[in-house]
């Protein structure tokens, strides 16, 4: 099983550099995915999103849900990368790269990934608004905890 | 122990972590979510709606029913976030 790289990070990150880096010199690769989640501003009524993580806890769920996509797809690399802080509109706050031999396992995984960590990597989202008024927790979605239903049948 | 909030807990609460020492009928996290909202209007308000607060023990998501015995440290936060 190859090994992932986890960074949880208030940096901000590059997703094609990492992409880069994930295949630099190989030739067994025959597909990357990376996905990147990013700040948007709600019809421009956000001014930021802050993320608060739970340091050591958010490195060590993100890597329990990396090894079970590792022991689940083929996968031949996988770099996820979870900014916390300020993050202004247009600013990158989640990068996942999933590296196969072939593009159904690299798909597969990254959208795993990404519906786990949305649900059990402990970080949270406070919005502040433009107007500059009191600044209120996102609310979890319950289509993200359905979303992971897709993962649970056989 | 020692107790750590997260998000709106942790503004209601108006503290980020605490040692607490729970008496021993204090079992399991629901337990301790009870007791909590015992000790002053904040924890009432921050454990109002216990439900849909999230725990973990030692860093590990678990659920209300879980044991706290041996734990060292019990986080309370709200449903995550991220991503």
């Amino acid at each position: 099983m190859v090994a992932a790289t986890i960074r949880i990070q208030t940096e901000d990150f590059d997703a094609a550099a990492e992409q880069r880096a994930l295949t630099h010199g190989r030739r067994d690769i025959g597909a990357v995915v990376s996905f990147t989640g990013l700040c948007r501003d709600e019809g421009g009524r956000l001014s930021a999103l802050e993320l608060e993580h739970y340091p050591g806890m958010a490195e060590e769920e993100v890597g329990r849900v990396a090894r079970e996509a590792l022991a689940r797809w083929p996968l031949t690399g996988l770099t996820i990368i979870h900014r916390f802080g300020k993050i202004a509109p247009g600013g990158n706050i989640v990068l996942v790269v999933a590296a196969s031999s072939h593009r159904r396992a690299a798909f597969e995984a990254a959208d795993f990934l990404m519906d786990y960590l949305k649900t059990r990597a402990p970080f949270w989202k406070k919005e502040h608004l433009v107007t500059g008024d009191a600044a209120g927790w996102v609310e979890a979605k319950a289509e993200d905890d359905a979303a992971l239903e897709r993962w649970e049948k056989d | 122990m020692k107790a750590v909030y997260f998000a709106w807990v942790r503004e209601r609460v108006g503290l980020a972590e605490e040692a607490i020492a729970p008496p021993d009928s204090v079992v399991t996290v629901s337990d301790l979510m009870d007791w909590l909202a015992g000790r002053g209007e904040n924890y009432a308000y921050a454990f109002e709606n216990a439900r849909s607060i999230r725990a973990a023990l030692d860093r590990r998501h678990v659920k209300h029913d879980a044991a706290i015995a041996g734990a060292g440290e019990i986080a309370f936060f709200p449903p995550m976030t991220g991503g």
